[in-house]
């Protein structure tokens, strides 16, 4: 009880953080029909600005600026790129925001070079808050649960209560008839565009001293990001937070799990075979939940897509 | 996608000498290159880009042609080639009498196999649904090939040693340029066979499913279909050019299926052009003498082919071959000369900008990195000093004004090509 | 652009087998290696330290044979193995005759397999695989060949070093093994579960697990099993960010036990443990910077950092390679004669400027060597990594590891 309680608060701290990472890339695709490919490398772009700005001002001032920083850096690509691309289509688009995860890579790794940076927790977070069991739950863990939270509450009174966020909400259905009704849908898009990727800098930021600085945290974080949007649906805030949170879960559950692949073709009523390596099965046998653990999200989604094409929560498809 | 319309054309049927005279001269050119550069590693690149220029054309088949963009194409290379190996192995262990330039037909029978069964879920919808499935597939097939050892050996793959197959005429496949005419004749027959396949009524189909697919329906022709009969043609040219890794490489690694390569190979076929047949071919030899020749250069090659892909997209989305066929109705009107100067005019201080640009980086990457007291560095074969303003001040300068001569001559370019294009060549 | 590499653009296609360089007076080493991408700072860490090692044990003291200088000659492998081979092909085109590579075992075996096919292809122009990194033990076993040499220690002669300490600590009780999912990290858990059983029968493997290389986002869930498991320490074969991903969750978890680890330093992971891991960290390596062991091997050090501050000596092996391949060929007097080259590094003894001894294993072409466990700290650390002030320090030293072990090598000699 004690292992499944730890369990639940690690797969929260994971499913949320995925959830800030989902939440920008939906909106972005809701609004401009863009599945935007370098959402994960601006969040990388967070954690590095905010070890930059940790080293001189420290953390706070981090947390503080860096998401702003990738926000303007987000917007800027919108309007001088994405913009540009927009008139050709949009596999062009995508295609270029293909290039753009590349080319950011690239950019870390000249500014901060191939290596971990030492980017940790501000000292006043780091002690363990509780224990249950043995197991420490991290004061920033808690931190992490409550800016993830926050930043949730706050995108959905913004959508529902406030006036732009009726604006988006009716783009959602109606892109065409929002333009016709005389709103500046391109600076909305921007505006969008830039605030999804400062959230997705905002995870970043928080993420950084958790999950390790490098240039390949992106590329790590980046198709899990798809993967989550693309079951909770397309476009959809509730769908985005429910698959977050679903696969958030399911890896941390899957990867404390002990269950092993052996007692399915046991009960299959095959028989252990007494030579392992000249069984053509050998690997099966010695399979366990946890070694597939950070691909069962990707089994989940081709299984939704193929009986469900638009997803849990999703109205259209592409 | 407007200047794809050319592959839907329609031409008067039967075979003239004009449509014959580029795969003459192709086969010309595959015959004499080996003569021209004959050492080993040059063959093994060249032997590298004609792999390439199978996988990139069997990748158009499905991105060019029928407008599906997969995240995971690698998987059908990779399989095939896997299942190359195996064959390999097998010949060597039970001495089966198997011709060598026989294994690749495998490759693609085993690439088709997979493809059809993957294509009969993932092509009932195009779109971002196929290109996600195409993406979860890919990843998936990837963990598998780490997970299941006994079929794909692991990290460290599986090996093969392709001179144990029966002797063809007398050719045992010691060396590379053995290997090199078994390759070209195979990208020659496929690169045919993939074309005549776009000419067929699935190929033209194809295009037509991807321009409006509720049209295409009204034809009666079922767009699932014409996409599952495209999917499965372009695993089983992916499967070719996987058996003709493994002849090459005699080894694959669970790098071949990943979804690096898949996306490599995106990036190849679009910086090449998807609009045009030979797009993806110029995409793959200019990508492969970027990643072999560039990459002994210098170590930030991969800024370079980032920024020139991005570039790509953004000016000219029709690739390399879109820019090269943009020239076309100037030369046929005869106003081609017209281009000339503005070109020498733009292009020139374009390319010296870029270059002293890239020079710039280069120096401060160096003098980042280098040895404390070392400041010599050779930079286009000049030595350099890093420690002194000159360098710096150079190609900054250089660069700046370039681009500030570029910015300058780019309207009179823009000017003279829409005259060069106009019909009455612009004197009126 | 890259000093070593004046090569022109078009020269490099029309490489005619460079005829002029079979004349040139330096010896060249390929270091075919990544030096662009993730693994970038490592292959790049190596190829400093290979040509400083070269510059100043062998080039400064007036070179080998008749004052030929020994040249390192970079190629990306773009830790590709179908890359690695272009690039190989390359290298032996320029007629470079020995090869050096050790980040990852998998492209160690391609590079080897190209070897072995290229050796019995063209028996005119043989070519040398000096190994100085990759562990994995098939390559001095199954898969041995006689133009293969590994001046680094095999990861089941690790093992047998760490569960020999593990083995003498007796508050240890419960063991948990953790690692990646492929070759290196299985072959880390049979060892530790096969030499513990043998040495200490009583100690007991908690936790035998596996996760997916470079795939795992976070390993809290990980290190909430170990904390659960109760175990008393930790195995782990994991590098690069798997490391620091591991370490960090199971010591921000709770745990305060040893955590037994072969790659855990240098490349900024002693950076970003830093005070955390102090106490728990420990390295089992057969290289030994700290402390000190002779005024040479200081001097040495010291020039290292003097030139290259941003960089460290985290591959001091890298020394005996270099100092033995000279000596080899002083020994046979020429550059040239492969196979003479490869039956001098047999059974070569050679006195390392770390201290100890290396005996070149004729049986299987294996370095027997002493190895040390090694812990993360910041006391008595003259030589650190990153410029953390946190480095490694001997804890205990296995003499001659692995002089012992048999080998299922069956080498065909030309």
């Amino acid at each position: 009880m004690e292992f499944f309680l730890v369990n639940l608060i690690d797969g929260l701290v994971y499913g949320l953080l995925l959830f800030m990472l989902s939440a920008g890339l939906t909106l972005i695709f809701s609004m401009m029909g863009v599945l935007n490919f370098a959402h994960a490398s601006f969040y990388m772009l967070g954690a590095y600005f905010a070890y930059e700005i940790s080293t001189y001002m420290g953390f706070w001032m981090g947390l503080l600026l860096a998401p702003v920083i990738v926000g303007i850096a987000g917007a800027g690509v919108e309007r001088y790129g994405l913009r540009r691309v927009h008139q050709y289509g949009h596999v062009p688009e995508l295609i270029f925001t293909f290039g753009l995860a590349f080319l950011i890579e690239e950019f870390v790794k000249f500014i901060w070079g191939n290596n971990l940076v030492p980017y940790r927790e501000p000292a006043i977070l780091d002690f363990a808050l509780f224990s249950i069991g043995n197991n420490n739950i991290a004061a920033y863990k808690v931190f992490m649960i409550f800016v993830s939270i926050s930043i949730f509450l706050s995108l959905l009174y913004i959508l529902t209560r406030t006036r732009v966020g009726m604006v988006i909400q009716a783009a959602l259905s109606y892109p065409r008839t929002v333009e016709n009704l005389g709103h500046n849908v391109p600076m909305v898009f921007m505006g969008v565009f830039g605030v999804g990727t400062a959230l997705a800098g905002l995870a970043g930021v928080i993420a950084g001293p958790q999950l390790s600085t490098f240039p390949g945290m992106a590329i790590l974080l980046g198709s899990i990001v798809f993967v989550t949007i693309v079951i909770g649906g397309l476009g959809s805030l509730w769908g985005a937070l429910v698959a977050s949170l679903l696969i958030g879960w399911m890896t941390t559950f899957a990867a404390s799990s002990s269950f092993q692949f052996a007692d399915i073709l046991l009960a299959l009523g095959l028989e252990k075979p007494v030579e392992m390596s000249e069984s053509a099965l050998r690997d099966l046998w010695t399979l366990t939940l946890p070694q597939i653990g950070p691909i069962l999200p990707y089994m989940l989604m081709v299984f939704i897509l193929v009986v469900r094409p638009y997803g849990l929560f999703g109205k259209r498809d592409s | 996608m407007s200047d794809s319309t050319q592959n839907s054309t329609v031409r008067p049927t039967g075979v003239s000498f004009s449509m014959v005279l580029p795969w003459l001269i192709a086969g010309a050119f595959l015959l004499v290159m080996p003569f021209v550069f004959t050492s080993n590693s040059a063959i093994t690149i060249m032997n590298q880009m004609a792999i390439t220029i199978i996988f990139a054309l069997s990748y158009n088949m499905l991105l060019g042609q029928a407008g599906m963009l997969s995240f995971g194409h690698a998987v059908y290379m990779g399989v095939g080639g896997f299942m190359c190996v195996h064959i390999m192995n097998y010949v060597e262990d039970y001495s089966i009498p198997l011709p060598l330039p026989l294994l690749p037909l495998f490759g693609g029978l085993f690439g088709l196999g997979l493809a059809t069964i993957i294509g009969s879920f993932s092509t009932r919808r195009a779109g971002t649904v196929f290109a996600m499935i195409s993406l979860g597939i890919g990843e998936l097939i990837a963990a598998c090939s780490i997970i299941i050892v006994a079929f794909f050996g692991g990290e460290e793959g599986i090996s093969g040693d392709r001179t144990m197959s029966l002797p063809f005429f007398g050719n045992e496949f010691l060396q590379q340029i053995d290997v090199y005419y078994l390759i070209s004749f195979w990208v020659m027959l496929s690169a045919l066979l993939m074309y005549l396949f776009s000419r067929t009524p699935i190929g033209r189909m194809a295009n037509a499913v991807r321009d409006n697919p509720e049209r295409a329906e009204f034809l009666g022709y079922s767009a699932r279909w014409v996409r599952y009969y495209s999917f499965c043609a372009a695993g089983f040219f992916a499967g070719i050019a996987g058996g003709l890794f493994a002849i090459s490489y005699e080894f694959l690694t669970a790098e071949n299926l990943g979804l690096l390569l898949s996306g490599e190979i995106l990036l190849i076929t679009f910086m090449g052009g998807v609009g045009f047949f030979f797009g993806p071919i110029i995409g793959a030899i200019v990508f492969t003498l970027l990643q072999t020749v560039l990459s002994l250069q210098t170590e930030l090659w991969q800024l370079y082919v980032g920024g020139l892909f991005v570039a790509t997209v953004m000016f000219f989305p029709g690739g390399l071959a879109g820019v090269l066929m943009m020239h076309v109705p100037a030369f046929r009107l005869g106003n081609a000369k017209m281009l000339i100067v503005p070109y020498i005019k733009t292009l020139i201080p374009a390319a010296i900008g870029i270059l002293a640009a890239s020079g710039f980086v280069e120096i401060m990457f160096y003098s980042r990195h280098a040895p404390v007291g070392e400041a010599e560095m050779v930079l286009f074969w000049t030595d350099i000093d890093t420690s002194s303003m000159i360098p710096w001040s150079v190609t900054i300068g250089l660069a700046l004004i370039c681009f500030w001569i570029t910015k300058r001559n780019a309207p009179d370019l823009v000017e003279t090509w829409h005259r060069a294009n106009a019909i009455d060549g612009g004197d009126a | 652009m890259r000093k070593s590499l004046k090569l022109g653009l078009g020269a490099t296609l029309a490489l005619t087998v460079s005829a002029s360089s079979l004349f040139a007076e330096n010896i060249k080493i390929a270091f075919i290696e990544p030096l662009s991408g993730f693994m970038a700072s490592t292959g790049n860490s190596g190829l400093h330290q290979y040509e400083f090692a070269a510059e100043k044990l062998v080039n400064a003291n007036g070179g080998v044979l008749d004052g030929d200088m020994i040249e390192i000659v970079a190629f990306d492998n773009k830790l590709s193995g179908k890359e690695a081979l272009v690039q190989l092909q390359v290298a032996i085109d320029q007629g470079i005759r020995f090869i050096a590579q050790g980040n990852s075992s998998g492209i160690a075996h391609a590079i080897l397999d190209a070897i072995n096919k290229h050796n019995k292809r063209n028996p005119d122009d043989l070519v040398l695989f000096l190994n100085y990194s990759a562990v994995d033990p098939a390559l001095t076993n199954d898969k041995c060949s006689f133009w293969h040499f590994r001046f680094d220690a095999n990861a089941d002669f690790k093992m047998d070093a760490l569960t020999d300490v593990i083995a003498q600590n007796n508050d240890l009780s419960k063991v948990y093994v953790i690692g990646q999912d492929y070759s290196f990290g299985k072959a880390v858990a049979a060892g530790a579960v096969r030499d513990l059983a043998a040495k200490r029968p009583e100690i007991e493997i908690v936790g035998n697990e596996l996760h997916p290389i470079g795939k795992v986002k976070d390993f809290t869930p990980y290190a909430r099993k170990i904390i659960a498991s109760n175990a008393d320490a930790v195995i782990t074969g994991n590098w690069g960010s798997d490391m620091v991903g591991l370490g960090k969750a199971v010591l921000e978890s709770g745990f305060d036990g040893p955590i037994y680890t072969f790659y855990a330093s240098a490349d900024g992971i002693t950076a970003t443990f830093g005070e955390k891991g102090k106490g728990s960290l420990r390295v089992v390596s057969v290289d030994a910077l700290n402390p000190n062991t002779s005024d040479r091997a200081a001097e040495y050090a010291t020039a290292y950092k003097a030139k290259y501050p941003e960089g460290d000596l985290s591959q001091p092996r890298i020394t005996n390679v270099v100092e033995m391949l000279a000596k080899a060929i002083n020994e046979v007097g020429s550059a040239t004669d492969i196979v003479a080259i490869a039956n001098a590094f047999e059974g070569m003894e050679h006195d390392s400027i770390w201290g100890g001894k290396i005996v070149m294993r004729p049986e299987d072409h294996q370095a027997i060597q002493n190895m040390y466990i090694l812990s993360h700290t910041d006391d008595d650390v003259a030589f650190d990594y990153d410029n953390s002030g946190y480095g490694l320090l001997v804890e205990n030293t296995v003499e001659m590891a692995g002089a012992d072990s048999t080998t299922t090598c069956e080498m065909k000699r030309p």
